[in-house]
């Protein structure tokens, strides 16, 4: 037997090919993207056009679609590996659980989190909200986001071996997710008043760097529960 | 691998002892005890439901055990951990295969986790179980029998002194069981060890086969 690949091999070797199962199936990667755009640019139309109303709900607005989006591909970050049989081979690797599923988690947020940062001008341009808010907006989303995805990641694994789930995975992420929420929405309403944003930022960044320095053992835990049955 | 397998060839190598396994309210496996050698095949029979994967599953340390232990080498598998998963091969009825990726894909994301593979080492397993032309089509596309043999084709990768194998030859023709069985034996005079759970039995009539019926 050769010597075992190191770690960065591995999450090299995990992201590759979930990105090019990702890119096999791209019409249901866009979803939870589209998802995102077409909620933010549908308040505009069922509230109010006024630059003052919206640039009030805005920031609620992007957090509360950026929530629901990462909700939307959560379903499918660990239940098809489950299903054929692959997640099984993982736990047998040899490799730490913990660091696949972290690698996993990557790939969901490269998938899922980044692409709404890109989306940030677009999402503040259909909201009304000075450019200036811009950089805040896409800044918030990828701390943000990046929490949600950790956060995600384990409640899927958790829910995984429960048969329809999606409702429950729900009902457990979101309360979770809630201070993401609050700090990721409070930065962009203080950028769109011209404030320092360092403060909830700062929050934000500490939160994503707890979850990626910990969730990884809850979601290993989780998933080998999971396996077991 | 030669020289440790051929050193420990006389110790039993893998050794089950006194396990009990319980599925919900029904009691599976009633004080169950065996040992592997270097360069024996074990395959368990017995009626379905009986807990044939289950016991698999329990040795290869995916399903946890109410009482008994399982050693490897001299010590319990939960106290090696990821050094016995490293030293296993396990198939499952599942063959562990993405459908929109294709058998080389597949078994380089796979096989990469253990260790390096060459594209020519690939190839020539592809090409041992017969299913060469079909490595560059998704395998949703493959018939049940040649993803049964990718599967197989993965297990020859890992290289690992133990193999556990599931119903090995579902969904085989003639010409694969012939195969597999020639897979098995070579891994056996290699020194290594097989432990199959089957309704059919393998390489009938060698010294090194044996088999124990569960009721």
């Amino acid at each position: 037997m050769q010597a075992a690949p190191g770690l960065v091999r591995v999450l090299g070797v995990v992201i590759a090919r979930d990105l090019r199962l990702a890119v096999r199936h791209w019409d249901q990667v866009v979803q939870p993207l589209i998802f995102f755009v077409v909620v933010t640019t549908l308040f505009p139309l069922a509230t109010s056009p006024a630059l003052a109303q919206l640039r009030q709900i805005a920031p609620g607005v992007i957090w509360v679609a950026a929530m629901l989006s990462s909700l939307l591909a959560l379903e499918s970050l660990f239940r098809p590996d489950v299903e054929d049989g692959t997640m099984e081979q993982w736990v047998l690797s040899g490799q730490p659980l913990s660091v696949l599923l972290l690698a996993k988690t990557a790939t969901h947020w490269l998938l899922s989190g980044l692409p709404l940062v890109l989306m940030a001008p677009l999402v503040g341009t259909g909201l009304g909200l000075p450019a200036s808010a811009w950089s805040v907006i896409a800044a918030s989303l990828a701390l943000g986001t990046g929490c949600l995805s950790v956060l995600g990641a384990i409640g899927a694994a958790l829910t995984v071996s429960v048969r329809r789930g999606s409702v429950l995975l729900a009902l457990l992420v979101l309360p979770l997710e809630m201070p993401a929420l609050i700090f990721g929405a409070r930065a962009i309403d203080l950028a769109i008043h011209g404030e320092s944003v360092t403060g909830p930022l700062n929050l934000l960044a500490a939160m994503l760097l707890l979850f990626v320095s910990l969730g990884p053992w809850a979601m290993a835990a989780a998933m080998r529960i999971s396996v077991e049955n | 691998m030669l020289e440790s397998t051929a050193s420990a060839s006389s110790s039993a190598a893998l050794a089950v002892r006194d396990l009990h396994l319980w599925r919900g309210e029904r009691h599976l496996l009633r004080g169950l005890s065996f040992t592997l050698r270097s360069g024996e095949l074990l395959q368990i029979i017995g009626a379905n439901g009986i807990g044939k994967t289950s016991l698999l599953r329990c040795v290869a340390g995916l399903l946890p055990m109410e009482t008994g232990e399982v050693f490897w080498g001299d010590k319990p598998i939960r106290q090696v951990g990821d050094e016995f998963a490293r030293s296993l091969a396990y198939l499952a009825h599942l063959n562990a295969l993405k459908g929109d990726l294709t058998p080389m894909e597949n078994l380089l994301a796979s096989v990469s986790l253990r260790r390096e593979v060459t594209q020519e080492l690939l190839e020539s397993t592809l090409a041992r179980l017969q299913v060469l032309q079909c490595a560059a089509l998704p395998v949703r596309s493959l018939s049940a029998g040649q993803k049964r043999r990718v599967g197989l084709a993965r297990i020859v990768l890992l290289d690992a002194p133990l193999w556990i194998l599931d119903e090995p030859i579902t969904n085989l023709d003639r010409d694969g069981i012939e195969i597999v069985e020639h897979c098995i034996a070579e891994h056996l005079n290699r020194g290594g060890m097989v432990l199959t759970a089957a309704h059919q039995l393998l390489l009938q009539g060698r010294p090194e086969a044996r088999t124990l019926e569960l009721h």
